[in-house]
């Protein structure tokens, strides 16, 4: 297949959409359709797997292969087909419950194993499909069906938690930012390893506006950091403020104050600034959130499989055992 | 001398769980097998990995029943018990059969031995007088082991843990063995300890020439090798033959082999034995935890691969959502379930039959899957390549039911010829359907079974999933007469598979009379013996051991009509019975049940089916 030769239609499949008019997921489709027919994918090595929520649904829309499976378990369902088969291009679409809450240790261990996929989880601070309770990455005292005194919990850092299960690629981008979430999705596709790639999707039945400080694109320079490698850490409605290290300390200046190379340059792949800026940035209140790849690290290739068959000598061989004896 | 001979004898070898006695079981048995003997074994022990020492709940024991002609359990009791303390008398004496063989070593019988034990520290428990019944012998096998072994530089401590060679080696001479396999055995696994491996050697020769000294030779008998069918052998447990043949299955299938497992007992050793192959081509995943397993299972058929997983009856129950996504998806998935005894944790080392309703109802929804169990530790091959079989070739998937006993129990099995053993065919796309413009996911062959086109597949892009499937097309449907007719089909194509297997035999007795025995799994072996022994006083008795229970086999039903009655025994408290009535409502089932973590005994179910006989 020649590269560019296939559109984003051509991965489109015949299916009508079923996400409420308005969703962020639709976005969401329209950019990963385009980021595969950019890179030249074929519709038949490419699966896409998801568990179950409004975001698992994705599947059906895709003219790839394709498993709707069952609520939290894509993660391991796509380590069985990704240990077995190395030809596929394999993506894994998940919720915020489906992966953050049931399917919570299969998130984990597969980052943990840094099996090569590319996993969305679509970030709507809420259970879509279930019709609105509040989910582990709901805000506190978010006001629910099921909080409707407002939520008592506090929600997961989510790029925290990838980062201690041993992630090799962190990374947050928003359905709104069409561009930017074509970047990354190129980026996440591209990364050898278990990618992670958070994407804050609105939910506008019963979640509306919950990322509004970050798609409103005046609240968005103050409360987002895009970050890009090489390029200091700015933002602010003028770009006037940078995030600099006092030590091992993040703090916000004034960026004039400071020639470029005093400003912290962000380098996803050094893991103590990654560290930073995952536990002590993006979870504090007085900072901006990260958007972009925050963290990248080589493949770690803990598990190496080459799938092969059996051979008969061996089978015979076995079959015999060391200690048998022939009756006649 | 010469040893008198005997058709067969039973041993236990009983002590506590740091004393080795598993090892002595299986060499032991490794020999008997060479020396030619028919033989079935039972290995017991305690849940804990150190459990108390000296204690009842430390005991650990393995008892092998060898013999000149069938043997078919590990004997109601034992010619022959080995105590290696106090504890292990108090477990075991019980089942030593009145004039057996009684021997103990001393050393486990000192004060401490006997208050673990909880018998009185000061009682002389080894005074000749209370064993009239039996004949004894007093071993210090402790100190001559240590004397044996004085000129070896260890430690009193590794020295002591070589006494079961002692009585591994008296065994064997007292059973006209020579020494050849143990020794290679002890070669091999002390090759990079040359003291050890010296020590183990030395103990068990110590034990072996001891009967020839201290003049034990009235003991000596000979049981001649068995005759059985010509062939090659070989000694074989239960989850090694499950091993075995999931990777036969697969080899003949044309298919990798991918089994994903999470550690449970009595489970992880196929788990171990694949893992073993790692290289040679079996791809084996450790899940983070059952769930995981069998949908790393699913994820591997969806790529074309044979996706197995294994657990026991815990294990089952997280598995229950998956299966039943398998089951939508109409993918082949192979579902281990080594039974172990009780709901929760329950009696892990123990053995029961008490999955098999929740092998057959255990989902939400209608969800028929076909359900094989095992009845040997050898059957454990040729059952779960059916099982295999039947996953592959009806896109389904399919619960192997094998237990505790089975799957550490051993006999010898006669190595099976690959020729012998039926083809397996995936459904891969036929030709006419590959040319075809729209690719329908879910149109089915005469068996109702779709195809199996895997990612990769140019122009054949499709999506599956959990949802209800549109008939033909699969899209996601509500409709209330498609979700009517999937389910009618789901079904259906279940039953159909019925029509595929092999005949249900009959193993002892005629095909027709007054009472047949009908058992699964474990239960083979004292069914067995005691149908032939019933046969012997002409009464009018038959024994049927089923593997295929869902669907029955076809001529299930002409085999039942034969009776008069049919007494169904089961470790459970009556399972394979209620399906057996719902299916053939005409006939007179009896229950025999038995819930208590052991298999039964040859003499219950004699005694059951006398009173059938009336
Ligand atoms: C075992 C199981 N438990 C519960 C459900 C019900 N359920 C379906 S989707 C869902 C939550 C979905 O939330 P999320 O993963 O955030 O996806 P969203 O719909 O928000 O995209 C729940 C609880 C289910 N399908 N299966
Ligand atoms: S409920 Fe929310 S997440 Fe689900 S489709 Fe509607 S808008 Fe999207
Ligand atoms: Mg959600």
């Amino acid at each position: 297949m020649q590269i560019g030769e296939l559109t984003a239609k051509d991965f489109a499949s015949d299916q009508d959409l079923r996400w409420c008019p308005g969703c962020g997921d639709f976005a969401i489709l329209k950019q990963v359709q385009t980021v595969l027919a950019k890179l030249g994918h074929s519709q038949e090595d490419t699966v896409f797997i998801s568990g179950i929520g409004c975001s698992s649904r994705f599947p059906y829309y895709m003219n790839t292969y394709g498993m709707h499976s069952i609520h939290g378990r894509a993660a391991a369902i796509a380590s069985g087909l990704r240990l077995t088969r190395e030809d596929l291009n394999i993506w894994i679409v998940t919720g915020d419950g489906d992966s953050m809450s049931i399917g919570g240790n299969h998130l984990i261990h597969l980052l943990r194993r840094d099996l090569n996929v590319n996993l969305l989880l679509f970030n709507n601070e809420i259970y879509g499909l279930t019709k609105g309770q509040y989910s582990p990455t709901s805000k506190k005292d978010l006001i629910t069906k099921s909080s409707p005194y407002g939520n008592q919990e506090r929600a997961f850092d989510t790029l925290a938690l990838c980062f201690g299960a041993g992630a090799s690629f962190i990374a947050r981008s928003i359905d709104r930012e069409a561009k930017h979430l074509q970047e990354i999705l190129i980026q996440t596709n591209e990364h050898e390893g278990s990618s992670f790639l958070e994407i804050y999707q609105n939910c506008h039945i019963f979640n509306d506006g919950t990322f509004q400080n970050y798609s409103d694109r005046s609240l968005q320079k103050i409360n987002a950091l895009f970050l890009e490698d090489g390029k200091p850490l700015v933002f602010g409605e003028h770009q006037e403020l940078a995030i600099k290290l006092d030590g091992l300390n993040p703090k916000v200046v004034l960026k004039d104050e400071y020639s470029l190379e005093d400003l912290w340059i962000h380098d996803s792949s050094d893991r103590v600034k990654a560290s930073i800026l995952i536990n002590e940035v993006d979870t504090q209140e007085n900072f901006p959130k990260l958007f972009g790849v925050v963290y990248k690290k080589e493949k770690l290739n803990t598990r190496s499989n080459s799938p092969n068959k059996l051979s008969e000598n061996y089978l015979l061989d076995l079959l015999k055992g060391s200690n048998s004896w022939l009756v006649k | 001398m010469i040893a008198e001979v005997k058709d067969s004898i039973s041993i236990k070898f009983a002590g506590d769980s740091g004393d080795g006695m598993q090892l002595t079981g299986t060499q032991f048995t490794d020999n008997t097998a060479l020396y030619g003997n028919d033989f079935a074994t039972f290995p017991n022990y305690p849940a804990e990995i150190r459990a108390p020492q000296g204690t009842i709940h430390g005991v650990s024991g393995f008892q092998i029943h060898f013999g000149s002609f069938e043997i078919n359990t590990p004997g109601d009791e034992f010619d022959v018990l080995v105590a290696m303390n106090a504890a292990a008398l108090k477990d075991s004496l019980k089942s030593l059969k009145k004039t057996g063989l009684l021997i103990v070593d001393i050393a486990g019988f000192d004060k401490k031995n006997l208050r673990l034990a909880a018998f009185d520290p000061e009682e002389d428990l080894l005074e000749e007088s209370r064993f009239s019944d039996y004949h004894f012998i007093k071993i210090d096998i402790s100190s001559l082991s240590k004397e044996a072994l004085k000129e070896i530089d260890l430690d009193p401590k590794q020295k002591d843990r070589s006494k079961n060679m002692f009585v591994l080696g008296l065994l064997l001479w007292m059973y006209g063995r020579n020494l050849q396999s143990v020794e290679d055995f002890i070669e091999t696994k002390f090759r990079k300890n040359p003291l050890l491996k010296e020590a183990n050697l030395k103990v068990l020769r110590t034990g072996f020439y001891y009967g020839e000294t201290a003049e034990l030779q009235s003991y000596k008998k000979e049981i001649k090798a068995a005759k059985l069918e010509p062939g090659t052998y070989r000694n074989i447990m239960g989850n090694k033959a499950t091993a075995l043949g999931v990777m036969t299955a697969a080899f003949k299938a044309n298919l990798n082999l991918f089994y994903a497992s999470y550690p449970i007992t009595p489970a992880s050793d196929i788990l171990h034995e694949l893992a073993k192959h790692a290289k040679a081509g079996v791809q084996s995943f450790q899940a983070e935890d059952e769930i995981a397993a069998v949908c790393a299972a699913i994820g591997a058929s969806f790529g074309g691969a044979l996706g197995a997983t294994g657990t026991s009856g815990p294990g089952m129950a997280l598995k229950s959502e998956a299966i039943n996504l398998a089951l939508m998806l109409e993918l082949p998935l192979l579902v281990i379930d080594v039974q172990r005894a009780g709901p929760s944790t329950g009696m892990p080392t123990k053995t029961e039959q008490s999955d098999l309703l929740f092998a057959m109802y255990g989902r939400n929804g209608e969800s028929p899957i076909p359900i094989i169990a095992a009845h040997s530790p050898g059957n454990c091959f040729e059952a779960v390549y059916w099982a295999c079989k039947i996953a592959i070739e009806h896109m389904t998937p399919v619960i192997f039911l094998s237990d505790g006993y089975l799957a550490n129990g051993s006999e010898p099995w006669k190595v099976k010829d690959l020729k012998d053993l039926p083809e397996i065919q995936p459904v891969y796309l036929s030709a006419e359907d590959t040319q075809e413009e729209a690719f329908l996911p879910y149109k089915r062959n005469a068996d109702l079974v779709r195809s199996w086109v895997q990612p990769g597949t140019k122009n054949k892009q499709h999506r599956i999933g959990g949802l209800e499937k549109e008939l033909v097309s699969g899209n996601v449907s509500y409709s209330p007469e498609n979700h009517q007719k999937m389910t009618d089909i789901r079904a259906e194509k279940v039953a159909l598979i019925a029509k595929k297997l092999p005949e249900q035999t009959i193993m002892a007795g005629a095909k027709s009379g007054k009472v047949l025995v009908i058992g699964w799994g474990n239960t083979t072996g004292a069914i067995k013996s005691a149908v032939l022994e019933l046969l012997k006083e002409a009464k009018e008795v038959a024994h049927a051991q089923i593997n295929f229970i869902h669907p029955f086999p076809e001529n299930l039903a002409n085999i039942l009509n034969s009776f008069d009655k049919i007494l169904v025994p089961e470790l459970n408290n009556g399972q394979l019975i209620k399906l057996l009535k719902v299916a053939f409502p005409n006939n007179k089932f009896y229950a025999l049940n038995k819930i208590q973590g052991i298999p039964f005994k040859k003499s219950e179910i004699k005694d059951a089916i006398l009173n059938l006989l009336g």
